[in-house]
């Protein structure tokens, strides 16, 4: 499902060539123990209700501070609530913030990229300055200023997560199409009388669009990271949702007399960076090895 | 050269420039009024006009602006809101720290990580090279903060080797150093792994090319090989990395000084934050934006010196 998303697009040589290297990306280690990681993940997000034992937001102060038991297999936190619970309806929380962010700095990036690499010198010098303005603030401390005034909001969130990711879509997008854009396809495109629109958008954009894909992969774990880290603030999802971030906030203000709330916590923001990270990588190893330098930054 | 160098000071002056504008701008959106927020509900009208007047906010934006940049570059970030201290002088007080944990975090990292990359290229597919890789990629995902509060509940409050809390006694060098540990520690391990992969990467590459071999020719001890004339080359990725990860390492450091509880600019916007002190908040913004421009220019620079291909672009 995930990894049919993202491949999608950079495959177009038939069914039998996207077997093979499905099974690529599945016989190397880190792919497969990636890939099983993120399953487990994805599961516990789509079948969080029918899995967790008890309700996440149901509080419970006589059992504040339980230690795992058979009651609570991993404990409660500071007003009673079941540590797994909560937990496993963490995953919706991550996976559905990251990815909307994603996809919303993918399509900003896309835009931008294509009409900074395909329009004059002018407005290419302008967006990149543009970018390089965006990138050179730092991208914690710009979520946490914006945040701080509206409040934590869900919705506008993945938003302002999504535009610190901008510049280095946009950059990816403007690199490619430089390369791309004396191609003969797209100067017969324009020969032909076909309008700016219609070959930034028709023979652009589907050639220029693999990379992206493949570095938007990668960066899930980096939006992951990075709600948790604004809600470990209490500037993310709002609470009461259960979000890995509060729940390490929770576990670290009462880090001494309860530690069995960071550990299980941030054994679960572990293992899915860590899933999607080492799933991430294989993908492009396994589509794009030219990338693989671009991509360690 | 000099076009080169001069091209990117610019860079950064523009690039400096438009995020003071952008930030500026987006105070103004800010829901409420700057006057009314900073002196409270109960200020009564006469002096909240007043009080809009002396800061000028009674003027149109683009003067303000333009007043504030000039301030900027006069070196006068504006003053404290709740104690009427200067805010450069904050923001002196405490940028040392953060300075000291962002550079002790690179040094850690390149101390470890670079050693580790070079062992694991000339062991290349041996178990320690894949272990190696597999701590890398480990301490890469973990995010800072929490690697902060695992190491804070293993070596505070487990084994209670070092402090949990604060920057350490003004003045004391070793209780300093002792409080530098942990944060530092925390801070560096992404960058280690980062380091560490690059490091290999880059080895592996230039182990094949032609001057590697002139110097395996010419009877070299593969020591010296790896470490005069291949380390050479790959230590300039590793610059880059460290230069355009440097804003990275800023949002890591707040998220790290908060969870240590240090003073350190990242600690002073995020109490500005909590305190709606916009002067404090703003200025700091400003220097961290400024160090962090500073850090890929300092980058770029050094790619010049240490590559002499460079130079010829």
């Amino acid at each position: 499902m995930m990894i049919d998303d993202v491949v999608e697009p950079v495959e177009s040589k038939g069914p039998s060539k996207k077997k093979s290297k499905l099974k690529k990306l599945l016989s190397t280690p880190a792919g497969f123990v990636g890939g099983l990681m993120v399953l487990i993940i994805i599961l516990l997000a789509i079948f969080g209700p029918l899995i967790a034992p008890r309700d996440p937001l149901q509080i419970n102060v006589i059992n504040r501070f339980e230690r795992p038991s058979r009651e609570f297999r991993l404990g409660t936190d500071d007003i009673g609530r079941d540590l797994l619970s909560r937990i496993i309806y963490g995953s919706r929380i991550a996976l559905t913030v990251a990815i909307p962010a994603i996809i919303f700095g993918v399509i900003l990036g896309l835009i931008l990229g294509i009409i900074a690499g395909y329009s004059s010198e002018k407005i290419d010098s302008f967006m990149i300055v543009f970018f390089d303005i965006l990138r050179s603030m730092p991208a914690l401390i710009f979520a946490i200023v914006i945040l701080t005034m509206i409040g934590p909001n869900l919705y506008i969130l993945p938003i302002i997560m999504g535009v610190t990711r901008v510049p280095i879509y946009g950059r990816l997008i403007r690199a490619s199409t430089l390369r791309i854009k004396n191609n003969e396809y797209v100067l017969a495109s324009q020969a032909l009388g076909g309008s700016k629109m219609q070959t930034m958008f028709k023979h652009i954009f589907p050639n220029v669009v693999a990379p992206l894909f493949i570095q938007a992969a990668m960066d899930i774990p980096i939006m992951i990271t990075f709600e948790a880290g604004l809600s470990f603030l209490g500037l993310g999802v709002p609470p009461p949702a259960p979000s890995w971030g509060h729940i390490l906030r929770t576990g670290y203000l009462n880090v001494r007399h309860a530690p069995h709330i960071v550990i299980y916590g941030g054994l679960a923001l572990i293992i899915a960076t860590l899933g999607f990270t080492l799933l991430g990588e294989t993908l492009r190893d396994v589509f794009d090895p030219k990338l693989q330098r671009k991509g360690e930054n | 050269m000099f076009l080169y160098i001069a091209r990117r000071a610019l860079l950064i002056f523009i690039t400096v420039l438009g995020a003071i504008i952008l930030l500026f701008i987006l105070f103004q959106f800010m829901p409420g009024d700057m006057a009314t927020i900073l002196l409270g509900p109960r200020a009564s009208e006469a002096l909240v006009e007043s009080y809009r007047v002396r800061m000028g906010l009674d003027q149109p934006v683009y003067i303000q602006i333009s007043r504030y940049l000039a301030n900027v570059f006069r070196g006068d970030l504006g003053t404290d809101v709740l104690n009427h201290i200067p805010v450069r002088r904050l923001v002196m007080n405490v940028l040392p720290n953060t300075i000291i944990l962002a550079f002790s975090a690179i040094l850690l990292a390149c101390l470890i990580g670079i050693p580790l990359g070079v062992f694991s290229a000339a062991n290349k597919g041996s178990f320690f090279d894949l272990l190696s890789g597999f701590l890398s990629i480990s301490m890469i995902t973990i995010p800072h903060f929490l690697a902060g509060i695992l190491l804070l509940l293993i070596f505070a409050v487990y084994l209670g080797w070092f402090p949990a809390m604060g920057g350490g006694q003004p003045g004391d060098m070793i209780n300093q150093l002792y409080h530098l540990v942990l944060p530092a520690l925390a801070l560096s391990l992404g960058w280690i792994g980062y380091i560490a992969r690059l490091t290999r990467a880059t080895v592996l590459e230039e182990l094949g090319a032609d001057y590697v071999r002139t110097a395996r020719a010419k009877g070299l001890q593969e020591r010296v090989v790896l470490y005069k004339h291949v380390l050479r080359c790959s230590i300039i990725p590793v610059i880059a990395v460290i230069g355009v990860g440097f804003g990275n390492l800023m949002g890591g450091a707040v998220l790290i000084e908060i969870v240590f509880h240090r003073p350190g600019l990242g600690y002073l916007i995020y109490n500005a934050i909590a305190t709606r002190n916009f002067p404090v908040l703003q200025g700091g913004l400003i220097i961290a934006i400024f160090l962090y421009a500073l850090a890929n220019f300092i980058a770029d620079l050094s790619y010049v010196f240490i590559d002499p291909r460079v130079r010829g672009e």
